[in-house]
């Protein structure tokens, strides 16, 4: 199969992941979207790997994997302590870092 | 041991007492600082005596002894030695000096006895002594412009001696100002000399000079007029003389130190030091003959108004200042210096005598307040009629032989010189009448209650109060003591007084026309050099001279018995008569008034100019506001970017990504 399908395929998890990322203002949804996203890069980068017949994109693909799920730790801890301080679950209600 | 080994002795004393006492006042006990000072200061005058005896031994051309302790500043083609020079000059003021001093010492014992800051005090009596020794002995002017700022600084520390007394700190800043203005001056004129010559030691300088400098050499005109600068302001000559009488604010003891032993002299020593200089520039000596018979006259005329008793002193003092500056600048080396040791006397004498009264008045120094203490305090009477006999140059009495050899030098020189002897005779006149003014007005008349009060036998207490502005003041540290002292209860204090009494009767001996002339004997081998050395006036136009001098004294006197005595009411009628007069001389002739346009009004409003528009406007609104402002408005922009929303961050990220993708598309 041509490896242009799984771009496109990938380009469609990225817009839509990246969609949500800039229309969500709930936190955990964001977060969801992102991992949307990192995995479409993931996608290329397995397909990349396919086309080229050598394991590179995978490994690539492989410390992404682990980049997200520490990711996904901290933003989840982030989301908690927002809980537990009862805070809005709002990301647009975090706008401490207005200069 | 050799005279400058008793040289060496003079300075080593004072400087051993004054560490002594600023060491160890903790543990002394009592008044022993008093009289460790004063030990150090006798120490002083007899090592001054062993000098003087070991100078006589040596031949007559052979008494100008240098002795260096060691190189102070040493280059390549010039060393500055911290040297010493005794010869008669320096001698004679070393005794004049530490003798004076040890007596006003001895005096302080007592009189300083209940004040908070006593160690204070000696230690600065005998840093103040120290400093004016090292000056006189100096034989270069590097040393002599060390020790003369070492005066500077001590008479600031004892001016300012009662240090939370406000106008007190104030005198002690006008005087180190204006002796600042001196220093200056001094270090230019060294600095000239040094260019011209080449060495800085007097002899060197001196023998130098006669080669380099043509008669009234321009540079050496300018030299020897900062040297003058240098002499005015410690000596209180016109212009540099308004710090004088606000000096009076230190204690009694420091004003009659000030003005009869350590540092007013300077500037007349000064003078006669550098008398091959000002003979080859007699235009600078001209100057100062000048000035010196302008100051004589303009004092004189102050003390006949002022009505604070120790500033009439004051006054009196800069006046006699003018006569020596007269005598030195006219070339009557050995009568200016015969003045000085006999106005020294005289004036640390009336000074303590003003001292004994103030003390009786419980601090109180106008005399308008005070009056008929004769039978209340026979002893300070006696002595202080005597300091005013000799100051008014009663006939027979020290200031009568030595203030008419001045004034008779001066007619000798001729010329333009008669008038400036004129105006010394008018000024003797008003001096012999407020000499008088001041014994007729503080011991004679209605007794005040404070001289009643003595009289019954107890010394007045009163509220302490700054005698300048009347504000009720504490008897802490830093303000005068509790206890007031009178020589009549003090033995000290008479001890200190009566040799000066007899002093200012009868020193006069040491120079009598025609009779003796010790003293020109001794100072010869200094001024042997001198242009006119030869040209002293003759015996008769001397004793013409003394005898024009005792009948001015006695009419003034006379004028003054009859204006406070006999015709009470006359003073004031004289004062309404002609009050434009009485005012001008009551505000001493305008000079703060003058000073205080000229140059302290320009320079705060200078100040206030500096502070309201360069600080505020320029240097905070523009450079500090500029930069500040230049940032501010730079990172407006950036400031405009950090909106805090992070989903706005993610689509400038994005947008940011998606135009790196498209670069490089396009790119490739």
């Amino acid at each position: 199969m041509d490896v242009v399908w799984f771009l496109v395929l990938s380009a469609f998890i990225f817009v839509i992941g990246a969609a949500g990322v800039l229309t969500r203002r709930n936190p955990l949804v964001v977060l969801l979207c992102l991992e949307l996203m990192l995995n479409a890069g993931n996608l290329a980068l397995i397909a990349f790997s396919r086309m080229h017949g050598d394991g590179d994109g995978q490994i690539f693909a492989l410390i992404v994997m682990v980049i997200a799920a520490c990711e996904v730790v901290i933003g989840l801890g982030i989301i908690v302590a927002m809980y537990r301080r009862r805070l809005p679950i709002d990301v647009d209600e975090m706008s401490e870092l207005r200069g | 041991m050799s005279a400058t080994s008793f040289g060496w002795l003079v300075l080593a004393f004072p400087l051993a007492g004054l560490l002594v006492i600023a060491l160890a006042w903790r543990v002394l006990p009592g008044r022993s600082a008093g009289w460790i000072g004063s030990a150090a200061i006798l120490g002083s005058f007899l090592s001054s005596i062993a000098a003087l005896i070991d100078l006589q031994d040596h031949a007559e051309n052979n008494r100008q002894l240098v002795d260096s302790a060691w190189t102070y500043a040493s280059t390549a083609d010039f060393n500055v030695d911290l040297a010493i020079l005794v010869d008669p000059l320096s001698v004679f003021m070393c005794l004049v000096v530490s003798g004076v001093s040890f007596l006003i010492h001895v005096y302080s014992v007592a009189y300083m006895g209940g004040d908070r800051g006593y160690a204070r005090f000696f230690a600065y009596l005998n840093y103040f002594v120290f400093s004016m020794l090292l000056l006189v002995l100096a034989a270069n002017f590097v040393l002599l412009i060390v020790g003369w700022a070492f005066v500077g600084a001590a008479s600031y520390l004892l001016i300012s001696f009662w240090y939370r007394r406000g106008t007190a700190t104030y005198a002690g800043i006008k005087a180190f100002v204006m002796n600042v203005i001196g220093d200056v001056g001094l270090v230019i004129a060294a600095f000239l000399l040094l260019r011209e010559t080449g060495q800085l030691d007097y002899l060197g300088v001196f023998e130098a000079a006669q080669d380099e400098f043509s008669r009234n050499d321009g540079t050496l005109v300018a030299a020897c007029l900062l040297i003058l600068v240098g002499a005015f302001a410690k000596s209180a000559q016109l212009p540099l003389h308004t710090w004088l009488p606000d000096a009076m604010e230190g204690p009694t003891p420091v004003s009659a130190l000030i003005h009869a032993a350590t540092m007013v002299t300077a500037g007349v020593y000064l003078i006669a030091r550098c008398f091959p200089l000002f003979e080859l520039a007699p235009t600078a000596a001209d100057v100062s003959a000048i000035i010196g018979t302008l100051t004589l006259l303009m004092a004189a005329s102050i003390a006949l108004v002022v009505t604070d008793l120790k500033r009439v002193i004051a006054y009196s003092t800069m006046s006699q200042i003018g006569y020596m500056v007269l005598g030195v600048s006219v070339g009557a080396y050995g009568a200016g210096l015969f003045h000085l040791m006999t106005h020294a006397f005289f004036k640390a004498l009336l000074f303590m005598g003003a001292g004994s009264v103030i003390g009786a008045m419980a601090g109180i120094q106008d005399m308008d307040r005070m009056g008929g203490f004769k039978r209340a305090m026979p002893f300070t009477f006696v002595t202080f009629a005597i300091g005013a006999l000799a100051l008014a140059a009663f006939p027979l009495t020290a200031g009568f032989f030595s203030k008419d050899e001045v004034l008779a030098f001066t007619i000798n020189r001729g010329g333009g010189f008669w008038v400036l002897a004129i105006v010394g005779y008018l000024a003797a006149a008003a001096t012999a009448f407020y000499a008088f003014r001041m014994v007729f007005r503080v011991f004679y008349g209605e007794a005040v209650p404070e001289a009643n009060e003595l009289e019954g036998g107890h010394v007045a207490h009163g509220e302490p109060v700054n005698p300048m502005t009347g504000e009720s003041e504490d008897t802490d540290v830093g303000f005068p003591g509790p206890e007031h002292h009178i020589a009549e209860r003090s033995l000290p204090m008479k001890v200190a007084m009566a040799p000066l009494a007899v002093l200012a009767l009868v020193a006069g001996v040491v120079a009598v026309p025609g009779v003796t002339d010790t003293l020109e004997t001794f100072l010869d081998p200094t001024f042997e050099s001198s242009r006119y050395h030869d040209t002293a006036p003759t015996e008769g136009s001397e004793l013409i001279g003394l005898g024009i001098g005792g009948l001015i004294s006695l009419t003034a006197i006379g004028a003054a018995f009859v204006v406070y005595l006999r015709r009470r009411g006359l003073t004031l009628e004289l004062r309404d008569r002609f009050a434009r007069v009485h005012g001008f001389l009551a505000h001493k002739w305008y000079f703060d008034e003058l000073y205080d346009a000229v140059f302290v009004r320009p320079m705060a409003t200078l100040g206030t100019f500096g502070r309201r528009v360069i600080e505020t406007d320029f240097v905070q609104g523009f450079i500090v506001g500029g930069t500040t402002g230049i940032v501010r408005a730079g990172t407006s922009f950036a400031r405009a970017i950090q909106t805090g929303f992070l989903r706005a961050y993610a689509l400038l990220l994005l947008f940011g990504v998606a135009a790196l993708v498209l670069y490089f598309l396009i790119a490739s």
